[in-house]
């Protein structure tokens, strides 16, 4: 199928040009400066997160409580967007949720080894930005984190907040 | 046929409010903003009824002398508003669902464009494309 290459290779394409984009202004990049990337990323991907999750979910009925929309995020949303669902997903009942995926869908091209570990955060923070998007429309506020320790395999950690 | 369409956001602030001109437009206004209690009352009766399925359309809100007001509310709790006339009562609750669903599709679309964010006015031509079929024809 070639639907999934199209925005595997747009993805990658994304986090590199804002990552050069920063660099050209500037000789070097400091911390500060990649985390003003990092967050430009994941703005991104809260922006489609929010318009995704009103497509989505436009027929489902609506949801019971919190841990009902961890459920859905993590089966349908996981599904339609990164074509798998999430394989575990932990919680401990006051708000802090985590989700395991042992095979994550834009991590996939990477060796498998530690060789480009220091390069998977910027790799994520869009689909950070997107489960941040989706939870918000949905009415949580929440603080998304993602890491990684053996590739490809990566947890999201999703922290609600409170109001 | 609609005598008044309303988007109101997940904030209770209207995204969109369109009536029939002719008539007095504040009244519809007015109108809309009292019905977004009963829809409060409703979103939060059913969550503590059967916890069963909920379903997103809401049905008639509440009937009054000239007109009668049905609400909808979406996942991501943007509620649509429609008022009709009371005189027409040829208007049956599946073309009452089916105007919601198309209100619902075309608000997705917009939701979904680029250049729009979340939270302002609704401007695009299509969405009140749709909207003018749903209105009454007047004059």
């Amino acid at each position: 199928m070639a639907d999934e290459s199209l925005f595997e290779f747009l993805h990658m394409e994304i986090v590199s040009h804002i990552f050069n984009e920063q660099q050209s202004s500037k000789g070097e990049m400091d911390n500060k400066d990649r985390a003003a990337c990092i967050s430009l990323l994941e703005a991104m991907g809260f922006r489609v997160g929010q318009g995704l999750i009103e497509r989505l979910t436009r027929d489902t009925p609506s949801f019971k409580d919190e841990l009902d929309i961890m459920k859905f995020i993590c089966k349908d949303f996981w599904t339609k967007v990164f074509r798998r669902q999430v394989d575990n997903l932990r919680t401990n009942h006051q708000g802090t949720y985590v989700l395991q995926d042992n095979k994550f869908a834009l991590l996939t091209q990477f060796s498998s080894g530690k060789q480009y570990l220091d390069q998977a955060p910027k790799y994520l923070a869009f689909s950070c930005g997107v489960v941040r998007g989706a939870l918000s429309n949905l009415g949580l506020e929440s603080v998304v984190t993602a890491e990684v320790s053996i590739m490809p395999s990566c947890k999201f950690q999703v922290v609600i907040q409170k109001l | 046929m609609a005598v008044c369409i309303a988007v109101i956001a997940k904030e209770n602030y209207p995204l969109y409010i369109r009536s029939v001109p002719s008539q007095n437009e504040l009244k519809f206004h007015y109108t809309v903003h009292t019905s977004l209690d009963v829809v409060e009352e409703k979103v939060s009766a059913v969550g503590k009824s059967i916890g069963d399925q909920r379903e997103l359309y809401l049905g008639l809100l509440y009937p009054t002398e000239d007109y009668k007001v049905y609400g909808y509310v979406t996942n991501s709790k943007v509620k649509f508003v429609i008022v009709v006339d009371s005189s027409n009562t040829s208007l049956r609750d599946n073309e009452i669902r089916s105007m919601f669903r198309k209100l619902h599709n075309s608000f997705t679309d917009v939701m979904c464009n680029p250049f729009y964010n979340p939270g302002d006015p609704i401007q695009s031509k299509a969405f009140n494309g749709i909207v003018s079929g749903m209105m009454v024809q007047t004059g």
